[in-house]
């Protein structure tokens, strides 16, 4: 794979996250609301707006993760045996506008799963969705409520989303597969 | 007049003395010349040169499995697997259905045997039905044909009963083999009792209970004379037995099988239902303990065993599936290959173990290459190396572990009172 | 781009790290490697969260048919493979000796081949015979799953017995565990062995030597006919299930004489380290090989072997028949 151009750097990142942070403390009322995080870099996104939510309105509002390995509806593609994580909520979902966070927002696969795993574990007020990226070509009827970036890809590029906290960097690159993938 | 001429192969038969390259001369049916260079004008010949030309071979333990159980081996298919495996002649066990304790058996199995040409020499049962009661009308089975009496399948019963056997039948002077087995210690066992069958969990047949049996059948021929010989032996302490026993006089002969010598324990690691046999392969000691007691004579006789099983009977869990393994289409190579080109005996050796030594303990007058003896040849290629092909066995079962394992040394030519009845020319083409 | 491609990379994380996936059939811990049994208690590890959730289900195995055949009776396991096949979503149907066409005189062969013709994706097996679960993965396509052959192997045991002793001990190395019992006609025993020692724990098998295979030896690890030496130290103490027959056999001449000899009481149990844990596979005999007193006590794991049963028969069904697709190739 070929880096066609870094898009976000952690700055920019950081900023993004702050825009985000604000407009769903806008949209809701902060005691009301939970982050979720989707596994793997939504957990560190979640918690960095949890940080963030903190700072702003002083609340500690609940946070939980999500691991959609369970749900995937495209499981016996996935190569090798795929790692099934924890799930962790350790709170009622009951009544609480649930935000789920995650880094790219692509085919809308992993939200559909990780939808269905909030649905089994109680009934939210509302489910809103929190992406760092969306690179477009849904292939469900789904759309993300907070976006930090758009960026129009075609089907050979590749959205690489590094976190501090799990690759060392913040930082958000777009690559272009350099043979045609069978 | 019908004259055959076997030229230039190398004629083994220690009897007589003879392991050189010469020419055989058979006119109608018995051996008229062995000598070189023979003239071969009126002869059909058959060129032998580069092969070993041996007395033809006996195979002491085999079970037919008619009457009673055609669907598994006929006679008449068991004698076509005889004669494409190198055999002349093959003793069959009594366990039939009806078991060969009466002479009607005995007689009906000969008659059926008239089909083909490989002299079927029936055992008869030691016990009415092998229960291990009563002894059988030894003296009729053998007027009606019976070469031995063995109850194999099962060891004779009691103590008592083999002494009576061994009494009895100096009357005849036959031999009564035993299939060695301490049955109280042997109660659902599958496979040797070792470390693989710790590691498997499947039930352990121990060498003790061969052992035992063996000393027993031992002291008894020991102390009431008779002829005893003992059958499929697989342990070294059996080994260790009839050496010394020899070596004190004894006069009781031994067979080991072509499976023991082959394989060991290693081979049932993965449930082949066609590695379970009764005895059982054994561990690698005893492996090489059988190789010596070959090497240096304690073993008397290479038999197979061959036991045909349907391959559904086969098909089934470990513990549920018969014992057995056929064994007359892989003897010679399996001997040739883990014997000879091992290293462990000669080929003299090999031709005193499967063809002199049983026509003599057996009582036939067979088993030698001499002017006027009837002509059973077994012609061997010694180089001839290719894989077994269970799929084109002339046996009906094909309940062999050796399926596709490369073997060097095959019959080539089986010659039975001076006709040609098998060649592996004619059935290849 | 496959969607496979698009899965992968959509999650941003590559599947698995290591590329550790099963074999095709679970039928022995002893054609597992290391990784592939670690594989099996991380997943293991992470399922037992499902049993906790309010709604105790996941869609993951939602149109995969799991057959349980079980030709000897167990009411435990064939539960608990139940039940973990429920929670992944499958469809499970459960087939027992009593109600199946082998009392008809059917083969196993013709069994299996009648319910592999309905296309089931796991056959989990329970068989008397040693090597059962190896003929039926060769005849047929579905996953297999030993669940108890005879006395050879019962992976889905050692491996939730592991699962277990991992969670209270935290590591395997220099752990050392001790068998105690009916060891000869113990599948529990076998796979237990071996699983413990790939995992790097020291194993000790005890029981009376008629009840001890010949050439137990071979089995890796270390021998005795003391129960008192046996437990001496051990950091586990697992005591096996001793076969209760009325008028005593070869083997044993009474179970009182048994529980005086090997039995687990709190007196010895003192004998193994300060911290030592208690385990059996069920179903136990109270006052046969254990204490009623050990058995309820604080050091008793019984009931978390239960429970990891449950989360570890999730994980094996799940890798067999969700995940761990052979066919793809790793994506980055």
């Amino acid at each position: 794979m070929r880096l066609k151009a870094n898009i976000m750097d952690a700055a920019q990142i950081d900023r993004a996250l702050s825009r985000i942070a604000h407009e769903i403390v806008e949209k809701n009322t902060p005691e009301r609301v939970a982050l979720v995080g989707i596994r793997t870099r939504g957990v560190p996104l979640a918690e960095t707006l949890h940080a963030k939510i903190k700072e702003y309105e002083g609340v500690d509002v609940p946070i939980g993760t999500v691991d959609v390995t369970l749900y995937r509806d495209d499981l016996s593609q996935v190569a090798a045996s795929p790692v099934v994580q924890a799930t962790e909520l350790g709170f009622s979902l009951e009544g609480f506008h649930v935000v789920l966070i995650d880094d790219v927002l692509f085919t809308g696969r992993t939200v559909r799963a990780a939808m269905d795993v909030l649905m089994d574990y109680g009934r939210a007020t509302s489910i809103q969705l929190a992406v760092l990226v969306d690179r477009g070509h849904r292939e469900l009827p789904i759309r993300a409520d907070y976006v930090g970036k758009n960026v129009p890809t075609s089907a050979r590029e590749v959205i690489k989303v590094t976190c501090a906290e799990i690759d060392g960097e913040d930082n958000v690159s777009i690559h272009e597969v350099e043979e045609a993938v069978r | 007049m019908s004259k055959l001429l076997l030229k230039g192969g190398r004629v083994v038969d220690p009897a007589n003395g003879l392991d050189d390259e010469l020419d055989v001369l058979v006119v109608d049916g018995a051996i008229a010349a062995i000598a070189p260079e023979l003239d071969s004008e009126d002869c059909d010949a058959l060129e032998a040169t580069g092969m070993i030309v041996a007395p033809g071979f006996v195979d002491m333990h085999v079970h037919l499995r008619e009457p009673g159980f055609e669907y598994k081996e006929t006679i008449e298919s068991g004698m076509r697997a005889a004669a494409a495996g190198g055999f002349c002649g093959i003793a069959c066990m009594p366990n039939t259905e009806p078991i060969n304790d009466h002479r009607s058996v005995t007689e009906l199995i000969l008659d059926r045997a008239s089909v083909h040409r490989v002299h079927v020499y029936p055992i008869g049962a030691v016990s009415v039905g092998q229960r291990g009661e009563a002894l059988a009308e030894i003296g009729e089975l053998v007027d009606a044909g019976c070469r031995a009496v063995s109850d194999d399948g099962f060891p004779v019963a009691t103590a008592q009963l083999m002494r009576k056997a061994l009494e009895y039948t100096q009357i005849f002077d036959i031999v009564v083999i035993d299939h060695c087995e301490e049955v109280s210690m042997t109660h659902g066992s599958v496979m040797h009792e070792g470390a693989v069958s710790a590691e498997l969990g499947l039930r352990g047949w121990p060498a003790a209970a061969e052992e035992i049996t063996v000393s027993r059948d031992l002291i008894l021929a020991d102390s009431v004379g008779g002829r005893l010989h003992l059958a499929h032996l697989s342990t070294r302490g059996s080994m260790d037995l009839v050496r010394n026993a020899k070596a004190g006089g004894s006069r009781a002969t031994c067979e080991v099988m072509t499976h023991h010598f082959s394989l060991t324990e290693e081979a049932v690691r993965h449930f082949d239902t066609n590695t379970k046999m009764n005895p059982p392969l054994r561990s690698e000691d005893d492996r090489q303990a059988i190789l010596d007691a070959i090497a240096d004579g304690t073993v008397d006789i290479i038999a197979t065993d061959h036991a045909p099983h349907h391959a559904d009977e086969k098909l089934l869990e470990f513990d549920h599936a018969p014992f057995g393994i056929v064994g007359l289409e892989t003897a010679i190579p399996l001997a040739c290959t883990h014997l000879v080109h091992a290293g462990v005996i000669d080929v003299a050796r090999l031709v005193e173990m499967m063809s002199t030594n049983p026509a003599r303990i057996l009582g036939v007058d067979r088993g030698g290459l001499r002017v006027d003896a009837p002509a059973d040849i077994t012609i061997i290629d010694l180089d001839a190396e290719r894989a077994v092909n269970a799929d084109t066995f002339e046996s009906r079962s094909s309940n062999t572990p050796f399926h596709g394992t490369v073997l060097k040394g095959w019959p080539v030519a089986t010659i039975i009172d001076g006709e040609v009845v098998y060649s592996a020319k004619e059935s290849s083409s | 781009m496959t969607d496979a491609v698009a899965a992968a990379r959509e999650t941003s994380e590559s599947s698995a790290d290591d590329g550790v996936t099963l074999n095709d059939d679970l039928t022995s811990i002893a054609d597992l490697t290391r990784d592939q049994i670690e594989l099996i208690l991380d997943t293991g590890d992470h399922f037992r969260e499902i049993s906790e959730r309010p709604i105790k289900k996941v869609p993951a195995l939602r149109g995969k048919t799991i057959v349980n055949l079980f030709f000897e009776p167990s009411t435990r396991t064939r539960t608990s493979f139940e039940i973990a096949g429920k929670r992944l979503s499958a469809d499970v149907q459960s087939i027992s000796a009593s109600t199946s066409s082998v009392v008809k005189g059917e083969t196993l062969l013709d069994t299996a081949q009648n319910i592999e013709a309905m296309a089931p994706d796991i056959l989990v097996m329970r068989h008397k015979s040693a090597g059962s679960a190896d003929f039926l993965a060769r005849h047929c396509s579905a996953a297999v799953v030993n669940a108890g052959d005879g006395a050879h192997e019962h992976p889905t045991q050692a491996l939730l017995d592991a699962l277990t002793i991992r969670q209270a001990k935290g590591s395997f190395e220099g752990l050392r565990v001790a068998i105690v019992g009916d060891i000869a006609h113990s599948r529990v025993a076998r796979s237990n062995v071996i699983c413990l020692s790939k995992l790097g724990a020291d194993v000790v098998l005890a029981g009376p030597p008629t009840l001890m295979p010949m050439h137990a030896n071979a089995l890796g690890a270390e021998i005795h006919t003391s129960m008192d030496h046996a437990i001496a130290d051990a950091d586990v103490v697992m005591m096996l299930r001793i076969q209760v027959e009325r008028g005593g056999n070869l083997n044993l001449p009474s179970t009182q004489e048994y529980f005086r000899l090997y039995g687990l009481t709190e007196e010895r149990l003192a004998l193994a380290k300060d911290d030592a844990v208690v385990m059996h596979p069920g179903p136990m005999n109270r006052g046969v090989e254990i204490a009623s007193s050990v058995a309820d006590g604080p050091r008793s794991l019984i009931m978390n072997q239960v429970t990891n049963g449950l989360a570890v028969r999730m994980a094996i069904l799940f890798l067999l028949a969700g995940g761990g697709s052979r066919n793809v190739e790793a994506t980055s």
